[in-house]
């Protein structure tokens, strides 16, 4: 196979409007081994991304050494990215294989006894003296369903708490909002397969080149085939997708709604509104004509940056296809207007009837494997099985599940955010933070203030993690734990396909999985149900996979249909999946019936310019009885504007080489070499006017930071400043992307703003070379002549 | 006729509510969410003063003699810490529920008086303010039991 870190998506397999995507199995195996001395291949799922391509691990001596994809799984026909064939080799590096407690202010070894009692001992006496509202959960869209279910059980179902939350927070929140807004409930309408039959694609602040590599490849085979779709993409850089684009719109970052609304404005002008569906199947549209009215392309092209023609041409696409596709994704998402946003997105399509039928789809993106299963199982903005806090027959419904006092169940209020939660600890009146698979303190927004509220005194931190990270080391308990294919449990994609990765090896050293962990954390707390009976009821993957599609009978994310067996012979399969579907559910909403009935929708919506609640009676006295919502609010400008001293867009965005905060990444030797250490971006115009060269340091300064890097001079639109979010800071200079990142977001999804802060740069020193960043990506400099230094 | 006086008090409400946003934003500069927010609503309360200014120009002819204390007064400072701040939401709350009720009576004598210009102001305004109350109400709700049980 060829080297992947140069041909990132391999060789093109071109195909046809309602062909098949063809097969094309991708394989590695480390060197030294061959396919004979691969002992077993173990089925499961890639968890590098949030596309959840199906796989097999190869297993030789109790090691994994190789992988590759299942021809005959639905999401990638064997394919798999750069991340996915390299990544894994980064599990076998500097693993945590003993706990770790803070004695003396110093993390040292200690057994898991010490440990867990330490960890029992201080949340017991905060459950006794300050009550069940002293503790939080902050876990990750990394974990298995089974853990998802198993955490909130305890934290909602056992101890009480409404301060569950992932970092699903900063990545995926937005899509779930935007599903509830405008039809009633997270769920994802369209399937991959879309892809296969549409004739446009809108890409709206997805670099899915860089972050679905293999969903990605499926476009361009499309693309690169017969009848190809024309596509629309919506990004301030030039990305490998805007460089395929029919038409580019490179707005500057921060005005997607302004973008939008003109978008929504001009389908309503030109008359390609579908008045049959929208009359049938949605309310709302008065409302979103009026506010859209005074949104021309012309307004639009000003605040945006774009030229009004492009966003006609790009209505234009959007009004003349039969067949859309929309995918969504972190530019819109970590932005200050991103439900109303992401919303738009929705309303597109329900103006133009587009969903719910081969080819035509939504996308709402997940930046991570399992994010959708930490937002269905209930340790993030919904109770479990999209469950509506505000609907009491809702919670009845979970008490009875659990043998559980509904007032245990915390319903008085949404569930507690990310950002409210550390809010909480900053000022201590949560004295217990368990933080589980995640790195607060390189992900967060304005890490100073991060670090400060995880290192101070006011509150105990846990921390379950495979790695010594920037977070473990602010930590009292740090507890080591399984990573993939040392354990087994089940995950949902971006498009509700769900996955088993089945256990290939043991976990290193006294590393156990997260479900152990909180299991033997339940045992050692004493939860327990109505009748004196064990909370949570299991202790096993399977039987807590059992418990879940328990959970989930009749409501839209519906597994009862599932097993482990099933998932095993099978590979992916869609949900629903049950008695009426039992082989899972391709589309959502064929037959434009939408989960907005009162009793069974997820949430009542919100007003999109503040976030406050719509309350029961107001939704009941809309009547939308089924019908998908069309709203939208007026665009603002960002929270942080440039300004003289700070004249500059800094966003934050990720490369194709790297996952997260690199703990897995940084230690797989392909992907390292290929990006291995931080840079930012400039555009020749803005690097011109600050004498800044290929390379050159640079300081770059907001109000809330300073980072140091070398700087690559690349397609990014002017004024803005790109930068990776995957470094943290070196030693002795500072270097993390989110020093610099405000602490404000969304008001409905309170997912963070990470896309507009206003920055300066100033030239510190010339260079020795070019800066360290990728050259085949969305980074690629300017000089054409530059290679990546790391190959 | 004492319309005119309504839309001084008002106006005047809409100032003080404008002056207040601000105090509470600058005062819980920590509370991201309130920050922006209140920031956001104050310049909405300035707008709907400029908004008023021509119609209660209109009227100013026939103003009549105020009642006493008419005008309601607003949060000079903030307090400090959790408990602090929740009572501040509050007394935002209560400025809010003034003003909220005060663009529906003027809206009811502008229907009264077939004053298409006032009309307009009230549909244009009032829609916004009760946005802020019910904002309000969300985030004190949201806040009020770790407020109550747990902070200090």
């Amino acid at each position: 196979m060829n080297d992947r870190v140069v041909e990132i998506w391999g060789e093109r397999t071109p195909y046809a409007s309602g062909d098949a995507w063809p097969d094309r199995v991708d394989q590695f195996l480390v060197d030294g081994v061959a396919e004979s001395d691969v002992e077993s291949w173990v089925r499961g799922a890639c968890l590098l991304c949030s596309n959840g391509c199906g796989v097999e691990v190869a297993v030789a001596g109790g090691r994994i050494v190789g992988i590759r994809g299942r021809a005959e799984d639905r999401v990638n026909h064997g394919r798999m990215g750069p991340k996915g064939l390299y990544g894994w080799q980064g599990q076998q590096h500097d693993r945590l294989t003993a706990p770790l407690i803070r004695q003396g202010g110093r993390l040292v070894e200690t057994d898991w006894e010490t440990a867990m009692s330490a960890v029992v001992e201080r949340s017991r006496n905060l459950l006794d003296t300050k009550g069940p509202l002293s503790h939080g959960f902050f876990t990750s869209g990394q974990l298995m369903i089974e853990e998802f279910y198993t955490l909130a059980t305890i934290g909602k179902g056992g101890i009480g708490t409404p301060h569950m939350d992932g970092n699903t927070r900063l990545c995926t929140a937005t899509a779930a909002t935007a599903f509830g807004e405008s039809f009633g409930c997270d769920g994802q309408p369209g399937s991959y397969t879309d892809v296969d039959d549409c004739d446009a694609l809108f890409l709206f602040g997805h670099n899915v080149a860089e972050t679905q590599t293999v969903l990605w490849a499926r476009m361009l085979d499309r693309l690169d085939g017969p009848n190809p779709p024309r596509l629309v993409c919506v990004d301030p850089r030039r990305t490998k997708v805007a460089e395929r684009a029919t038409v580019h719109l490179p707005i500057r970052n921060g005005t997607n709604l302004a973008l939008m609304n003109a978008l929504v404005h001009q389908l309503i002008a030109v008359g390609y509104v579908d008045r049959e569906y929208v009359a049938a199947h949605t309310v709302g549209y008065d409302e979103l004509a009026a506010a859209t009215a005074d949104a021309t392309p012309e307004w639009a092209a000003e605040i945006c940056g774009v030229p009004a023609a492009d966003i006609v041409a790009a209505a234009d696409v959007f009004g003349t296809s039969d067949r859309v596709v929309s995918t969504c994704s972190m530019g819109f998402y970590q932005s200050h207007q991103a439900t109303a946003a992401a919303c738009q997105v929705n309303n597109l399509h329900l103006l133009r009837g587009m969903l719910g039928r081969p080819g035509a789809g939504i996308l709402q993106m997940n930046g991570q494997p399992s994010a959708e299963n930490n937002r269905e199982a209930g340790c993030g903005p919904a109770l479990p099985g999209f469950r509506n806090w505000g609907n009491a027959e809702h919670v009845e419904e979970l008490a009875r599940l659990w043998n559980v006092d509904p007032l245990v169940i915390p319903h008085w209020s949404p569930p507690t955010d990310a950002n409210a939660m550390f809010r909480y600890a900053e000022q201590g009146s949560i004295g217990f933070l368990w933080i589980a698979g995640t790195n607060p303190a390189v992900s967060m927004p304005n890490l100073n203030r991060i670090r400060r509220i995880l290192s101070g005194n006011q509150c105990f931190v846990v921390v379950s993690d495979a790695y010594r990270t920037e977070t473990t080391e602010l930590a009292d308990v740090v507890l080591p734990v399984a990573l993939w294919a040392e354990k087994t449990g089940t995950f949902t994609n971006v498009d509700r396909t769900v996955h088993l990765q089945e256990k290939a090896i043991e976990p290193p050293g006294q590393a156990r999985s997260d479900l152990d962990v909180w299991i033997d954390y339940a045992r050692r707390l004493g939860l327990a149900d109505r009748d004196g009976g064990p909370l949570p009821a299991w202790d096993t993957p399977e039987a807590a996979f059992e418990a879940w599609k328990a959970a989930t009978v009749g409501r839209p994310c519906d597994y009862s249909g599932l097993s482990y067996q099933q998932l095993h012979d099978v590979g992916g399969i869609q949900w629903p999946c049950n008695d009426t579907a039992p082989a899972g559910t391709e589309r959502l909403y064929t037959d434009g019936v939408f989960v907005t009935d009162r009793a069974r929708c997820e949430t009542y919506g919100h007003d999109l310019a503040t976030g406050a609640g719509v309350s029961a009676e107001q939704y009941s006295a809309r009547r939308i009885d089924g019908r998908a919502i069309l709203k939208t609010t007026g665009y603002q400008p960002a929270y942080e504007v440039p300004d003289e001293q700070f004249p500059l867009r800094f966003t934050t965005g990720r490369t194709v080489f790297h996952w997260h905060t690199r703990t897995k990444t940084k230690r797989a030797r392909q992907l390292q070499d290929a990006a291995p250490s931080m840079w930012v971006e400039l555009s020749t115009q803005d690097a011109a006017r600050l004498g800044v060269g290929e390379g050159d340091i640079v300081r770059v300064t907001s109000r809330r930071g300073a980072i140091q890097a070398p700087a690559r001079i690349s397609h990014v639109r002017e004024g803005t400043v790109f930068a990776p979010w995957h470094y943290g800071d070196s030693g002795f200079v500072e270097t993390a992307a989110n020093d610099l990142t405000i602490t404000a977001w969304d008001p409905i999804s309170k997912q963070p703003e990470f896309k507009v802060a206003a920055v300066n740069v100033q030239l510190i020193r010339h260079g020795d070379g070019p800066a360290p960043a990728p050259t085949n990506t969305a980074s690629a400099p300017v000089d054409a002549t530059i290679t990546n230094p790391g190959r | 006729m004492h319309l005119c006086t309504y839309l001084i008090l008002l106006a005047a409400a809409e100032q003080t509510l404008a002056d207040s946003y601000v105090t509470v934003s600058q005062g819980h500069a920590d509370e991201a969410d309130v920050h922006y927010t209140c920031a956001d609503f104050a310049r909405q309360a300035t707008a709907h003063v400029e908004a008023l200014a021509p119609v209660t120009a209109r009227y100013t002819d026939r103003r009549e003699p105020e009642p006493e204390r008419l005008r309601p007064d607003g949060l000079t400072t903030t307090r400090g810490g959790p408990v602090g701040l929740l009572r501040d939401l509050q007394d935002l709350y209560q400025l809010v529920s003034l003003v909220d009720i005060t663009w529906a009576l003027v809206g009811q004598a502008a229907a009264g008086a077939r004053d298409r210009e006032l009309i307009d102001t009230v549909a244009g305004c009032h829609g916004q303010t009760t946005a802020q109350h019910a904002w309000l109400r969300s985030r004190m709700r949201a806040a009020a039991p770790q407020t109550l049980l747990v902070a200090t």
